[in-house]
């Protein structure tokens, strides 16, 4: 009796906007996580359409240089803490409770502060925009004297990182706690799908690497209006400390948007090859390691501030180092494709591209290791193209891969296989356009962030912009997929897939508002 | 040897795709499609130029054993030509290999960067030095034990810019006072800035270095080849970040001095 009543209770779906508002359903929050980084996706997107037509050929058309380098400058800051971050907290929120038989994430109302500090951290990045002076213009890496020249735009971005680094903290506390404490009977540490594992170790990373940017910009922030001279060096401050406290975080930080991709590829290509993951101790060790590593290895991205020659040889060493665990998860999944019996379904088209282009972007990486051939490659665009093979080829393809193995389940409804086709081989084709021939422009020595270019670089720059808005455009399939995939179309069943490893696929399509309010029993 | 002949083989692809590219996008402006590093023309370029085929060399025979298993899995193990899944979840034998293998390739990479890290660090021995000022946005040059010294500063007129004129060859990257160096003599640069961070950069030369306030940075140069080559500030310094370009002009000797003396009588 009690029960029933009880069940009741559960299954009643508050309705209107208090129900997005006032949330603290794991599912709600997920999905207002996931549009969020839509929203911000396209957002960015936009501003780095802006960027290209600009490029398309040298001298300036289109914007002023200040404008330009606000919008390469506002881009990364979308695309990295609004756009990939939130993007992997909302399928952690979603997966991770279904992934391990949790009724809910450990602290639920904690839950709902951590995204709806979002909206307001977003808008005041886009409304630093329109104040005077203008948003941010140092890169994304706000590297001071530069920054501290900015308006009240800068300001405006120290609190949009504040936020949103509160907003990761609490978000990873969240998933911390869930996952050590509300695995269901039987499901050990060494039993979790990857993608918790990968989340665990990626929320371990936040909690180390954000506080220490939170503190990098407060200092910028002290330093522009309250008379500190950290990093001013006439009053004795010194401009590369910051550079090391800012990689320091930025460093964990790309990981940090790695890993959640690598979890998910991690459930789709045993799914789609029919076959278990390989080596799945392996992989576990090699995220760990790789996430031990990301805190060593910093001053890579600064090897030309003028470190002594053993700094520059030890952080050589150590980044040389990262080639080895991520091996190993690339040659795991080609050896769970290895006599399989695949198919190839959007998911897994996701899966694979990711795969092969991160690899890309993996050993371009390693090339950047090498410090006296990195004299030569940063601050170029062949770093452009490299960060956008791992981050958009990595990240974002494998943040797609996740969207349409799990929408079937998130929506009850299959998605527009056709559709998904489409929108799988535009966005690849269009990042490769846009983004390999920058490989040939940094190399042959056309810098980074300037808004003109010389006429040699001409040619290059037209075939990237064209790319570009391929790949922008073909994203609004992807707005059409989604929303086609809510309003209907083929049922799916609670599977989806051909017998997927899991316990996300016992439950319904869709899954009710509240899953495992009893824990399932793990073997 | 085999580092070579695949040196060789990375070359060729490199100029087959830039052809490929050409034929697909007809000249516009002045077709270029350079694919690679700059020519180098000192010691250290070239030493960067050499580590950098020979990375490229290793990583691309990767990239190509990486796409052949994926490739050859994806055509042969497809449910549609009747695989059967095999049920396998580890190899001990290819873990480790995986694991052994890359690890000594990295060793293999780092004995060379390793030595060419020592040549380009060893700014002792230097046979004059230039010291080097990034400003918002131009540089300042001083040849310190010359008394000569002098402002550098992007000499393309605004009008080729904002596209009212035509662009010159040089667009860009053209200044109205070149940075003069002897042939063969070893050149110390110390960088410094006055406001925010500048990186001083001519690819033929070898790498950048910062230019940062309050700090000096060095760096050393010899120029194996007369000319005149061209870079551009590096790091990103505001507004005008993208013209401030730097043109270094190698001369022989007697040249040299001759420039010098001018320069002194301009005062």
């Amino acid at each position: 009796m009690t029960s029933t009543v009880a069940d009741h209770h559960h299954d009643e779906v508050p309705k209107g906007i208090t129900r997005w508002l006032f949330t603290t359903n794991h599912k709600d929050i997920g999905t207002l996580y996931l549009w969020f980084a839509f929203i911000m996706f396209l957002v960015g997107g936009a501003m780095s359409l802006i960027i290209r037509t600009e490029l398309f050929q040298p001298g300036l058309q289109v914007v002023d240089p200040h404008f330009f380098n606000q919008m390469t400058t506002v881009h990364a800051l979308v695309m990295v803490f609004g756009a990939v971050m939130p993007g992997f907290v909302g399928f952690a929120n979603w997966m991770i409770p279904m992934m391990i038989g949790a009724p809910d994430m450990a602290l639920p109302r904690l839950n709902n502060w951590s995204f709806w500090l979002l909206p307001p951290a977003a808008l005041l990045l886009i409304i630093s925009l329109f104040v005077p002076g203008g948003g941010p213009a140092a890169g994304w890496t706000l590297y001071p004297p530069l920054s501290s020249q900015g308006g009240m735009g800068v300001d405006f971005t120290i609190f949009t990182v504040h936020l949103l680094g509160m907003s990761s903290i609490l978000g990873s506390i969240n998933i911390i706690a869930t996952i050590l404490n509300m695995r269901a009977p039987g499901m050990t540490l060494m039993k979790m799908p990857l993608f918790v594992w990968t989340w665990l170790i990626t929320a371990f990373l936040l909690l180390a690497a954000i506080p220490v940017f939170a503190g990098a910009v407060t200092m910028l922030l002290t330093d522009r209006h309250f008379g500190t001279a950290f990093f001013d060096p006439a009053g004795g401050g010194d401009p590369v400390l910051f550079q090391h406290i800012f990689w320091f975080f930025g460093h964990p930080e790309v990981y940090i948007l790695i890993l959640p991709a690598f979890g998910i590829i991690s459930q789709v290509i045993p799914t789609f090859s029919r076959k278990p993951l390989f080596g799945y101790t392996s992989m576990v060790f090699a995220s760990v390691g790789i996430a031990f590593l990301s805190f060593i290895v910093w001053a890579h991205h600064m090897y030309t501030v003028g470190m002594p020659l053993s700094g520059e040889l030890f952080f050589m060493y150590a980044t040389m180092l990262i080639a080895i665990p991520t091996g190993v998860k690339i040659f795991n999944w080609l050896a769970t494709m290895w006599r399989g019996s695949m198919t190839f379904e959007t998911p897994m088209l996701y899966a694979i591209a990711c795969v092969a282009l991160f690899t890309v972007g993996g050993l371009t990486g390693l090339t950047m290791s090498i410090t006296p051939a990195d004299f030569q490659y940063h601050d170029t665009y062949y770093i452009v193209a490299h960060f956008h093979y791992t981050i958009f080829a990595g990240s974002v393809l494998g943040m797609l891969a996740g969207v349409y193995y799990w929408l079937p389940k998130w929506t009850g409804h299959m998605y527009d296989e056709t559709l998904g086709k489409w929108h799988f081989w535009l966005t690849v084709i269009g990042f490769n356009i846009t983004f390999f021939p920058q490989h040939f422009l940094g190399l042959a020595g056309m810098p980074r962030r300037i808004p003109d270019y010389a006429l040699q670089f001409a040619d290059f720059n037209q075939v990237s912009t064209i790319g570009a808005f391929i790949m922008g455009f073909a994203q609004l399939i992807l707005l059409v997929v989604v929303v086609k995939a809510i309003r209907g179309g083929k049922e799916a069943s609670s599977e989806v897939w051909e017998n997927p490893e899991g316990l996300e696929w016992t439950v319904p399509s869709p899954p009710p508002y509240h899953t495992f309010a009893t824990p399932p029993q793990v073997r | 040897m085999i580092v070579s002949r695949l040196m060789q083989l990375t070359g060729k692809v490199l100029s087959v795709t830039g052809i490929a590219g050409l034929w697909i996008f007809p000249a516009n402006v002045q077709a270029e499609w350079k694919v690679n590093l700059q020519r180098p023309i000192t010691e250290i370029a070239r030493v960067q130029y050499d580590l950098h085929m020979m990375i490229m060399a290793i990583i691309t025979v990767i990239a190509l054993i990486v796409f052949a298993v994926m490739f050859y899995s994806i055509i042969r193990f497809r449910k549609s030509k009747g695989a059967q899944p095999a049920k396998f979840t580890h190899s001990t034998k290819a873990e480790v290999l995986w694991t052994v293998i890359p690890t000594l390739i990295l060793i293999g990479m780092a004995v060379p960067s390793t030595k060419a890290l020592l040549l380009m660090e060893d700014t002792t021995e230097s046979d004059m030095v230039v010291k080097v000022t990034g400003f918002q946005w131009g540089w300042h040059y001083d040849y310190m034990e010359e008394n000569v010294s002098f402002y550098s500063m992007l000499a393309t007129p605004q009008s080729q810019i904002t596209g009212s004129e035509t662009k010159g060859e040089n667009y860009l990257l053209e200044v109205n006072n070149h940075l003069v160096l002897p042939l063969g003599k070893k050149v110390r640069f110390l960088l410094t800035a006055k406001d925010v961070i500048h990186a001083w950069w001519v690819p033929q030369l070898g790498g950048k270095k910062d230019a940062i306030p309050g700090f000096i940075n060095e760096m050393w140069v010899r120029a194996d080849e007369t000319g005149i080559f061209r870079g551009q500030c590096a790091e990103l310094c505001g507004k005008d970040h993208g013209y401030m370009p730097i043109v270094v002009e190698v001369v022989d000797d007697a040249q040299y001095q001759a420039w010098l003396e001018g320069r002194r009588n301009q005062g």
